[in-house]
């Protein structure tokens, strides 16, 4: 019934309710693509590194004056020994590499030692026959190294050694799918056989195509700081700043002239931190955006509606005189919004996959799941309402002794 | 006529100002977002060399064995030693420069040790990119070949080391040995970091610049990107299989580009000669706005802020729209008495533009300080371009030029309906 009076009544400012229907479907296709945009950064910052992340920090030394390697390599142990010393830590590595650090190591990786056989780039991680333990990771297949197992970095990189190694439960179904990696050879410093496969672990850093994002490898090598980072596990969380400290005290207290600084210190969730910012700072970027895109859109309904409101008022008063309620006056320009924000809200589904179609050709991003369109929906009903309550109210309040008043 | 349209449109913004501040607030909302990213797009995209950007060429040159090459494949930003010093040793550019990035630890005079940024590079670096010295002088191209044992540094680590004295002459202390300093930068802000893209593409210069020659003698560390084919002992040896090198030649006529390509093709068909490989080989001579711009310098992240800003102030402006037209047609009786007086179709319809225009210039007012809140923003963003984001006279104008042209936009539609109200159907009404 009221239906056909609200429609009839739009039909009358046809070029107002096209804008207004406009604002809503630009606003709904924008909301929904950033929303799907600030998830998919969520999505990105979450991704689970398979690493005990709470309980690590790492500390980088710089030589001034190298020596020669024996020499960095006894002092090596020294430090290992001094920072296994202090109270809290629970394990000590050197490794070449950091998750979130600068740096990242990459070898070319194939099922055959013939130079034409296709490979991909893996990440290695190299360190000591602890280095699993350090890090925390899950063994999901065969076992960790062996003391005995561990090679010197000029004996790894010789290629001869077929060091055992390593690798993620990604990479074992990359290169053996269907079948336990175990005891199978690959070749990346020579023919390295398989002992172990981890759950999960991830590049230091995003770096080629996303889905090697999980590929990595461990081999046991002992490595001498200057080629890497003391990583220590603590016992307890809450620890982590004092071990820092203590490491530096330690590190500082034995050896020759070092670069040991607290700029070269940190807790890995600090740099996990550091290593997302940008990411953090455009999730928050694309929320500013949202809120004012649904300022402006409710600004928009507030004076349109406004403007209805005040231009009606004879139409308002003559049908509260014939016996219309407040109620039913504020109903009208509710029922009004409602119908507009719904065809805004078509026309914004279309937008929606039209603007994802564009982000996706140049973006790379992703097709978006289908559950952004009913939250953006709702988003727009719920300010259009909210935009719309203002003016009805003031419709409601026109007395109904206007109608007998000629202006 | 324009000065009573002015009164006019200032009259009626005053006699409804909730709906002109709406309009104003959308208005500098868009402004504001627009021209913060537009600002930062025009700082990311700019020239930073612009006397010479078409004339620096970055050389780019694929010449890996076959089991090293996939077709498909751009070629690499980087070259081998033996490629690098083969080119530099030929010398057919006006000016050329092999180089690549370091990290040094160098101590005070008081024993501190100090981590610093260094460039391993060749004697044309310095006239090449336009360095600015300020005490002392660049090394020759007969230092690059003697391997001397000498450092250019920069204005910074000269205020750190010697509190900015001319230190020329004086030694700096790396790892074992020593460097004599022989040059002291002046202010060389280059930004972005064309030059090498690969350690951070904004920042401060680095601190510390010595002969290639020299920095590879006392197996200085280096930095930036390392790839090599095969296993070898020494990556940075002279034939090692390793690309680490980036390689610039300063050509000053597009005739002489066209010569230089033509010599490193030869260059290439020699090395295919010789047995290296049997695939065609790659090159790549790119300026330097065409080399910016192949290593995508403009973040895709900032790209999409500037569209979403684009698309919202777009948003603004349907908004901006929708209240003029409900503002104009309020003022049917307005505008019929006009008419009936007898103000043309014309004059309605500028009056109408002007009120626009004047919601436009104070939109532009606002969205100007909005931006400028904007610009706060970026500069606190964790970007490595953050601080050098500022917004020039070009942007300010651009502001309100941006402004006012998409509040006449808006305007149009409202003012062509205004023209054609019914001066009769008005005053009828009334």
């Amino acid at each position: 019934m009221h239906f056909r009076h609200i429609f009839s009544a739009l039909g009358r400012h046809r070029i107002a309710v096209c804008l207004l229907v406009l604002e809503i479907a630009f606003s709904c296709a924008v909301v929904c693509n950033a929303l799907f945009l600030i998830g998919n950064r969520l999505e990105l910052m979450h991704r689970s590194t398979g690493v005990d992340e709470a309980h690590l920090i790492h500390v980088g030394v710089r030589s001034v004056t190298p020596g020669s390697a024996d020499a960095v390599m006894a002092q090596t142990r020294t430090d290992l020994a001094a920072l296994r010393a202090i109270p809290g830590v629970v394990n000590v590595s050197v490794v070449n590499q950091v998750l979130f650090g600068d740096g990242v190591s990459f070898s070319g990786v194939s099922l055959s030692d013939d130079a034409k056989a296709p490979g991909i780039q893996v990440t290695q991680y190299l360190g000591n026959a602890q280095l699993a333990d350090t890090l925390g990771l899950k063994l999901a297949d065969g076992r960790r190294f062996k003391p005995d197992e561990v090679i010197s970095y000029a004996q790894l990189e010789s290629g001869g050694s077929s060091a055992p190694v390593i690798i993620t439960k990604a990479l074992a179904n990359h290169f053996f799918p269907g079948q336990s990696a175990l005891g199978k050879t690959i070749h990346a410093f020579g023919a390295d056989r398989v002992v172990g496969v981890v759950e999960r672990l991830v590049q230091p850093r995003d770096y080629g195509p996303a889905e090697n994002y999980d590929y990595a490898m461990l081999f046991p090598v002992e490595m001498p700081y200057s080629q890497g980072r003391y990583l220590i596990r603590v016992r307890d969380a809450s620890q982590r700043q004092t071990v820092i400290q203590g490491a530096l005290r330690a590190l500082k207290a034995d050896g020759p002239l070092r670069l040991i600084s607290p700029k070269y210190a940190t807790t890995l969730e600090a740099a996990r931190d550091k290593y997302y910012r940008n990411d953090r700072a455009m999730a928050w970027m694309l929320v500013g955006v949202c809120v004012l895109l649904l300022v402006v859109t409710s600004v928009g309904i507030v004076g349109l509606t406004s403007f209805w409101v005040a231009q009606r008022r004879r139409q308002i008063g003559i049908r509260r005189a014939i016996g219309a309620t407040r109620g039913d006056i504020r109903r009208y320009f509710q029922t009004e919004n409602f119908l507009i924000a719904t065809l805004g809200i078509v026309l914004g589904m279309v937008l929606t996959y039209g603007l994802n179609l564009l982000l996706m050709a140049h973006y790379e991003l992703g097709r978006l799941p289908g559950y952004y369109l009913p939250v953006g929906a709702l988003a727009l009903w719920v300010i259009g309402q909210l935009a719309v309550l203002g003016p009805a109210l003031r419709a409601a309040a026109v007395p109904p002794v206007v109608a007998t008043r000629s202006v | 006529m324009f000065g009573y349209y002015l009164d006019l449109a200032l009259r009626s913004l005053r006699r409804n100002q909730a709906l002109t501040a709406l309009m104003v607030l959308a208005i500098a909302l868009g402004i504001g977002t627009s021209m913060t990213t537009l600002t930062v797009m025009h700082v990311l995209s700019g020239d930073p060399i612009p006397a010479k950007s078409a004339q620096l060429f970055r050389v780019r040159m694929n010449v890996s064995p076959d089991e090293a090459f996939k077709p498909g494949d751009d070629a690499p930003d980087n070259l081998t030693r033996r490629d690098a010093e083969a080119l530099l040793h030929d010398a057919r550019a006006d000016r050329q420069a092999m180089m690549s990035a370091g990290s040094l630890v160098v101590v005070s005079a008081q024993g501190d040790p100090l981590d610093v940024d260094a460039r391993y590079t060749s004697a044309d670096f310095f006239p090449m990119f336009d360095v600015p010295l300020r005490y002392g002088h660049a090394w020759s191209r007969s230092d690059d070949t003697s391997h001397a044992g000498v450092a250019v540094i920069s204005g910074t680590l000269n205020r750190q080391l010697f509190g900015g004295a001319d230190s020329v002459g004086k030694m700096l202390q790396v790892g074992d040995g020593s460097l004599r300093i022989i040059g002291v930068l002046g202010d060389w802000d280059m930004n972005p970091r064309f030059y090498d893209l690969s350690d951070g593409q904004f920042g401060d210069s680095e601190d510390v610049f010595l002969p290639l020659s020299t920095a590879t003698d006392m197996k200085l560390s280096t930095s930036g990107q390392m790839w090599c084919w095969g296993n070898s002992k020494d990556a940075h040896g002279a034939d090692a299989p390793c690309i680490w090198l980036q390689y610039w030649a300063q050509l000053d006529t597009p005739a002489k580009a066209v010569a230089y390509r033509q010599y490193l093709r030869n260059y290439i068909a020699l090395q295919q000669k010789a047995g290296r490989f049997t695939h065609p080989g790659q090159l790549d001579l790119q300026d330097v706005m065409a080399w910016l711009d192949a290593k995508g310098v403009v973040p895709a992240d900032v790209r999409l802020q500037m569209w979403l800003a684009l698309g919202f102030l777009g948003i603004c402006l349907l908004n901006t729209v929708g209240l003029l037209l409900a503002k104009f047609l309020r003022r049917s009786n307005e505008i019929g008495v006009r008419r009936a007086l007898g103000a043309s179709r014309g004059a309605i319809f500028l009056q109408c533009l002007v009120e626009a225009g004047v919601v436009g210039l104070a939109g532009g007012v606002s969205g100007l300080a909005l931006a400028g809140l904007g610009m706060v923003l970026v500069r606190h963003q964790p970007t490595d371009y953050a601080a050098y984001i500022h917004m020039d006279l070009r942007m300010l104008l651009a502001t309100f030029v941006l402004a006012l042209l998409s509040s006449l936009l808006a305007g149009l539609l409202p003012a062509w309906r205004a023209m054609h109200v019914a001066p009769g159907v008005a005053l009828k009404s009334n």
